[in-house]
C-alpha cells in the first residue's frame, strides 16, 4: 500500500487545479487591483477548468485505488466529477460580466472556486474518512468566504456568517459520527468498513455513528430537515455565487452520499434506507411547500432546490444499483436545468440594478422573447413535465423507489411535484400573462445567452442522450457498488 | 408502397417541424402574423391530407396494430420507440389531424396579438395529441399525454378571457395530479413485466389484486381528463375562458384521450378491475349525466352551458365503455367521434357570435337567426346533432350505447335515457333564447352574416356529421374488429380468473 509514483496519475486534474489555483494567488497579488485583473483571473481558471476536464477524460485514468486506498479513481468519479467540472464552469463563465456591483469582481474570487473545486473533486474520490473529511474541509471553507465576498453588504455577510456556522455545525456532526464509525469498525477506508460489517444487527454505536454522518451529509446536500441555511445562503450571496452554489457543491455532496451509503455502508443498506427515505419525504415536502409564499427568486431557487435533493434521496433511499443510476441521471438533469436558470436570474437587471423579485419577470416574454422561452423550458423541466430532462430524472428515481417496495414515497413525491408545479408555473405565468410597464434591461451578455443555449439544448434532447447516459451510469454503478450480485 | 414510408412518425411529426419553420420567419409585426397564419394553415392541412393516406391504406379486417414502426431508443431497458394504429387508435388520429386546420381557420381573425406564438403552440399541440393516438409504447404514450398540458395551459393562459390564469392553472395542477399517479402505475407495470411495449402489456395478465390498484391509478387520470363527475369541475373554467380554437380543441380531441385511455389500457390490460369496478363507473357517469345536464340548465354563459353538456356526452361514452358489450363499446367510439365534431362545432358557433358582440351571455342574444340564417341553420343542424336527432351522429352514438347499457343493466339504461332527455331541453332551450323570438337589444341588429372562412368551417363538419349519420357502418366498420379483441381479451380473462377461483 506503499505509495506509488503513477499514483499520481489518476488525481492529475486535482493537482492541475491546484497548482493553477497557487500560480493564481500570485496573478491576484501582483496583477493589479480591480475588475481588469478579477476578469484575467477569473478567464486563466476557465481555461484551468477546461483543461482539467481534458485530463479527467483520458483512458488512463481509471484506477479504482490509488495513495493507498484513499482516492478513488472509478468510473463513479469521473462521471460525477465531469458534472461538477462542467456546473463550475457554467458558474464561473456567468461570473464574467460588465456591471460590478455584487462584490465578485475581486481576483480572488476564481481563485477560491478554483480551491473549492478540487475540494468537491476530492469529496468524490473520497474513499476513506480522512480523505472524505479533508475533501469537505477544502470544498467549504472557499465557499464560506465567497458566500460574504460582498463586504458592503449586511446580508451577504450574514449569509456567510451563517453558511459557516451551520456548515461548522455540520462538520462536527460528521467528525463525531466518523469517529464512532472508526471506533466500531477500527478502519478509515470503505472498503474495510464495508469488509468489518456483517448483514445482521450492527453495535449501537455504530449506527450512532452512521446517521450522524448521513445527518452530516444531509446538511451539505440542503436536504431537510438539515436546510435551514439554505434559503438565507441563496439570498444573501452574490447571485453568481448563488449560482455556483446551486450547481455544483450540491453534485459533490451526493455523490460523497452515495460513496459512503453504497460503498462503506453497502451490506446494510436496509438500515440506512429509512434515515434517507425520512430525509427525501421532509425534503419534497418542505421544498414544494415552502416555495409557495417566496417572493425572491433566489429563495424559490433555494426551496426548489430542497425538493430536487428530496428527489434524487428517493432514488438512493432504494439502496439498489437501479437507484444510484437513477441518481447520476437526475443530478445531470438538475446540473443544467440550474445553469440555465441562473443564466437567466443573473442578467435580471432594472436600470443596471440587480432585480431578484420574482414579479420582476412579469411581461417578460414580451421584451425577452427567446430568453422567456428559455426559461419556461427549465421551469418545465423542473416541474417534471415530459419530454424535458427533469421528467426522466423523475422517472429513474421513482422506478428505482418502486421496485424496492417503496411505493408510498413515489406517491409521495409525484404528488409534491404536483404542488411544486404551481410555482413554476407562476413564473410562466409572470412571464407569459401579465405585462408590464417597468420592463427589465434589455442588454443580454454573450456568455448568459451561450451557459442558456447549451443547458436548453441539453434539456430539451434529453431523451435522444438517455441511451448513451444509461449504459455510462450503468458502468459508474458496477464501479460503485461492485458487480451485481 | 405506402408501407415502405415511416407514414405515422410523418403525421405526428410534421406539425412540431412546422413548428420550427415559424421560428425561421423575419419581418413586421404584421407580415410575420400573416404569414404565420398561412404556413400553420397550408401545414395542418398538409397533416390531414397525409393522414388520409392512413385510412386509404388501413385494412379493417385485419386484427392488430398496422402502419406499425419500431426503432430502438433505450435498448436493453424494454422501452423503444414504437407506434402503431389499429381501429380505435385511427378515428382518433383523423379526428385530429381534421380538427386542426379548422380550430386554425377559427382563430384567423379573432387572434390578434403574439400570432407566430399562437400557431406555435397549436402546432406544437397537434404533435403531442397524434403522438398519444399513435404511442404503442407506455412511456411514450405518457410523454405524449402530459406534455399535451404545456401548449394547452399556454392557450389559455395568453389568449383566454378574463379569469384565464386561474383557470390555466386549475387545468394544469388537476391533470397532472391524475396523470402523476398513473405513472407510479406505469413504473409498477414496467418492474413487474420488463417492458412499456403496450402489445406486451396487454397480453401479460396482472394478478387481480395488482390489477385494482392500477386500475385505480389509471382511472384517477382517465377521469380527470374525461372528465367524470365529481372531477370535472375544470372544465367549464377551461372552457370558458380557452380562446374558441382552444375550446374546440379541447373538447374535440383533449376529451377523447381519456375515453381512448379505457380502451386501450384500463379494459385490456385490467380486465377484472375493469369489471369489478363497472357499477362505480355506471354511477359516476349517471350522476355525470343527470347532474351536469341540470347545471346545463341553469348557465346563462353560452360556453359554459356547452362546457357543461361535454361532460354529460361523455358521461355516456363512459357508461358505453363499461358496460363491456360490443355495442356498448363501439357506441362509446362513436360518441366520442360524434361528439368531438359536433362539440367543436358548437364551441365555435358560439365563437363566431363572440367575435361579433363580445359576451356571450345568452340574455344579451336573441332573434340572431333573423340577422344571420345561414348561421342559424348550421347552429340547429349541430344543436340537434348534439341532442342525438336520428340522421345525425349524434343519434348512432346514443342508440348504441343504449342498446349496451340495456343489456348491462335496465337501471343504467333507465337514467342514460333520462339524460337524453334533459339534454334535448337545454340545447332547445338555449336554440331558443340565442336564435328565436324577436330581437330584444339593439346590436343584434347590427351583427354580420355569417362570413366565408366560417361558412368554410361549418361545411365539412356538417358534411361529415351526416354522413355518419346516414351511413354510420363507414366509421363501425373501421372499428368492430379492434373493438373485438378487446372483448375477447376481457371475456377470456374474466373465464380464466373464474376458472382459478
Amino acid at each position: 500500500m506503499a505509495f506509488q509514483l503513477t499514483d499520481i496519475i489518476p488525481a492529475l486534474p486535482e493537482i492541475f487545479l491546484s497548482g493553477l489555483a497557487l500560480l493564481l494567488v500570485l496573478v491576484a497579488a501582483f496583477g493589479g487591483e480591480g475588475i481588469v485583473n478579477a476578469r484575467r483571473v477569473t478567464r486563466l481558471s476557465l481555461v484551468g477548468i477546461a483543461v482539467a476536464l481534458f485530463l479527467l477524460v483520458q483512458d488512463d485514468m481509471i484506477r479504482p485505488f490509488a495513495f493507498g486506498g484513499m482516492f478513488a479513481a472509478d468510473y463513479f468519479a469521473l462521471y460525477m466529477k465531469a458534472l461538477v467540472l462542467v456546473g463550475t464552469f457554467a458558474a464561473l463563465l456567468l461570473s464574467l460580466r460588465p456591471e460590478g456591483d455584487d462584490g465578485i469582481n475581486k481576483p480572488e474570487f476564481a481563485l477560491l472556486v478554483l480551491l473549492a473545486l478540487v475540494g468537491m473533486m476530492l469529496m468524490i474520490s473520497a474513499d476513506n474518512l480522512l480523505a472524505l473529511y479533508m475533501g469537505i474541509e477544502l470544498q467549504s471553507l472557499p465557499l464560506y468566504v465567497v458566500a460574504a465576498m460582498r463586504t458592503n453588504s449586511l446580508r451577504s455577510s450574514e449569509a456567510g456568517l451563517k453558511y459557516f456556522l451551520l456548515g461548522a455545525l455540520s462538520s462536527g456532526m460528521l467528525l463525531y459520527g466518523a469517529s464512532l464509525v472508526y471506533g466500531t469498525c477500527g478502519a478509515t477506508d470503505f472498503a474495510s468498513i464495508a469488509a468489518s460489517l456483517g448483514t445482521g444487527e450492527s453495535p449501537i454505536a455504530f449506527v450512532v455513528g452512521m446517521v450522524f454522518m448521513i445527518s452530516g451529509l444531509a446538511f451539505k446536500v440542503s436536504a431537510a430537515p438539515f436546510h435551514m441555511w439554505t434559503p438565507d445562503v441563496y439570498e444573501g450571496s452574490p447571485t453568481p455565487v448563488t449560482a455556483l452554489f446551486a450547481i455544483a457543491p450540491k453534485v459533490a455532496a451526493m455523490a460523497l452520499l452515495m460513496r459512503l451509503t453504497y460503498g462503506a455502508f453497502g451490506q446494510i443498506a436496509d438500515q440506512w434506507s429509512q434515515v434517507l427515505v425520512a430525509l427525501s419525504v421532509a425534503s419534497m415536502v418542505v421544498g414544494a411547500l415552502g416555495a409557495i409564499m417566496q417572493t425572491d427568486i433566489k429563495r424559490m431557487m433555494a426551496y426548489s432546490s430542497i425538493a430536487h435533493m428530496g428527489y434524487a434521496l428517493a432514488g438512493l433511499a432504494s439502496g439498489t444499483a437501479a437507484g444510484a443510476a437513477g441518481v447520476m441521471i437526475y443530478m445531470t438533469g438538475y446540473v443544467f436545468m440550474g445553469a440555465g436558470t441562473f443564466a437567466i436570474i443573473l442578467l435580471m437587471r432594472r436600470d443596471g440594478q440587480a432585480a431578484t423579485k420574482i414579479s420582476d419577470l412579469k411581461g417578460f416574454s414580451q421584451t425577452h422573447p427567446l430568453l422567456a422561452f428559455g426559461l419556461l423550458v427549465m421551469m418545465f423541466s423542473m416541474a417534471g413535465i415530459p419530454p424535458l430532462a427533469g421528467f426522466f430524472g423523475k422517472w429513474y428515481v421513482f422506478l428505482a423507489a418502486v421496485q424496492a417496495d417503496l411505493v408510498p414515497l413515489a406517491v409521495i413525491g409525484v404528488v409534491m411535484s404536483v404542488v411544486g408545479a404551481f410555482y413554476y408555473l407562476r413564473i410562466i405565468r409572470l412571464m407569459y400573462f401579465e405585462d408590464t410597464d417597468v420592463p427589465l434591461d434589455t442588454q443580454t451578455p454573450a456568455v448568459n445567452k451561450l451557459v442558456l443555449g447549451v443547458s436548453m439544448a441539453v434539456i430539451l434532447m434529453f431523451f435522444a442522450g438517455l441511451s448513451g447516459m444509461l449504459t455510462a451510469t450503468e458502468t459508474a454503478t458496477v464501479a460503485l457498488m461492485g458487480e451485481p450480485r | 408502397m405506402i408501407g415502405a414510408w415511416p407514414i405515422l412518425s410523418i403525421v405526428t411529426f410534421l406539425p412540431l417541424f412546422g413548428a420550427l419553420f415559424l421560428l425561421l420567419i423575419r419581418g413586421e409585426g404584421e407580415v410575420v402574423a400573416q404569414n404565420a397564419r398561412h404556413v400553420t394553415l397550408w401545414v395542418t392541412g398538409f397533416t390531414f391530407l397525409v393522414s388520409l393516406a392512413l385510412l386509404i391504406g388501413f385494412d379493417p379486417k385485419m386484427p392488430g396494430y398496422q402502419f406499425e414502426e419500431k426503432a430502438e431508443w433505450l435498448p436493453g431497458t424494454g422501452i423503444g420507440y414504437h407506434m402503431g394504429i389499429d381501429g380505435i387508435s385511427m378515428p382518433f388520429v383523423l379526428l385530429s389531424t381534421f380538427l386542426t386546420p379548422l380550430a386554425i381557420l377559427a382563430s384567423w381573425r379573432s387572434i390578434k396579438s403574439r400570432v407566430r406564438e399562437y400557431m406555435i403552440a397549436f402546432l406544437v399541440l397537434e404533435t403531442m395529441m397524434i403522438g398519444m393516438f399513435v404511442s404503442l409504447d407506455m412511456l411514450m404514450f405518457y410523454l405524449f399525454f402530459e406534455a399535451v398540458l404545456i401548449p394547452m395551459f399556454i392557450i389559455i393562459g395568453v389568449w383566454g378571457g378574463a379569469r384565464r390564469v386561474y383557470a390555466a392553472f386549475k387545468f394544469f395542477l388537476y391533470t397532472l395530479l391524475g396523470s402523476v399517479l398513473m405513472l407510479v402505475c406505469i413504473l409498477a407495470m414496467y418492474i413487474e413485466v420488463g417492458t412499456t411495449d403496450i402489445p406486451i402489456l396487454t397480453a401479460y395478465s396482472f394478478g387481480v389484486g395488482m390489477q385494482t390498484w392500477l386500475f385505480l391509478g389509471f382511472l384517477a387520470s382517465f377521469a380527470v381528463k374525461v372528465p367524470m363527475w365529481p372531477v370535472h369541475t375544470w372544465l367549464p373554467d377551461a372552457h370558458v375562458e380557452a380562446p374558441t380554437a382552444g375550446s374546440m380543441i379541447l373538447a374535440g380531441v383533449l376529451l377523447k384521450m381519456g375515453g381512448y385511455g379505457f380502451i386501450r389500457f384500463s379494459l385490456p390490460m385490467f380486465p377484472h378491475a375493469s369489471e369489478f369496478f363497472s357499477p362505480l363507473i355506471f354511477a359516476m357517469s349517471i350522476i355525470a349525466v343527470i347532474y351536469t345536464s341540470l347545471v346545463a340548465l341553469a348557465q346563462s354563459d353560452m360556453k359554459k352551458l356547452i362546457a357543461y353538456s361535454s361532460v354529460a356526452h361523455m358521461g355516456f361514452v363512459t357508461i358505453g365503455i363499461f358496460t363491456l358489450t360490443e355495442q356498448g363499446i363501439a357506441g362509446a367510439m362513436f360518441q366520442m367521434i360524434s361528439h368531438g365534431l359536433v362539440s367543436a362545432a358548437l364551441f365555435f358557433c358560439v365563437g363566431v357570435v363572440y367575435d361579433r358582440l363580445h359576451t356571450r351571455e345568452i340574455s344579451a342574444y336573441g332573434g340572431v337567426a333573423a340577422v344571420m340564417p345561414r348561421y342559424a341553420v348550421f347552429f340547429m343542424f349541430m344543436m340537434l346533432a348534439s341532442v342525438g336527432l336520428p340522421g345525425t351522429s349524434g343519434f348512432v352514438g346514443e342508440l348504441l350505447v343504449l342498446v349496451g347499457a340495456w343489456k348491462a343493466s335496465t337501471w343504467v339504461a333507465f337514467f342514460t335515457a333520462t339524460g337524453l332527455v334533459l339534454g334535448a331541453t337545454y340545447m332547445l332551450w338555449l336554440y331558443r333564447r340565442v336564435m328565436l323570438g324577436g330581437i330584444i337589444h339593439e346590436k343584434v341588429h347590427d351583427m354580420e352574416p355569417l362570413t366565408q372562412r366560417e361558412f368554410a368551417i361549418f361545411l365539412p363538419i356538417t358534411v361529415i356529421v351526416l354522413w355518419f349519420g346516414v351511413y354510420p357502418a363507414s366509421l363501425l366498420d373501421l372499428m368492430v374488429g379492434s373493438i373485438q379483441l378487446v372483448i375477447d381479451t376481457v371475456s377470456s380473462s374474466g373465464v380464466s380468473l373464474l376458472a382459478q377461483n
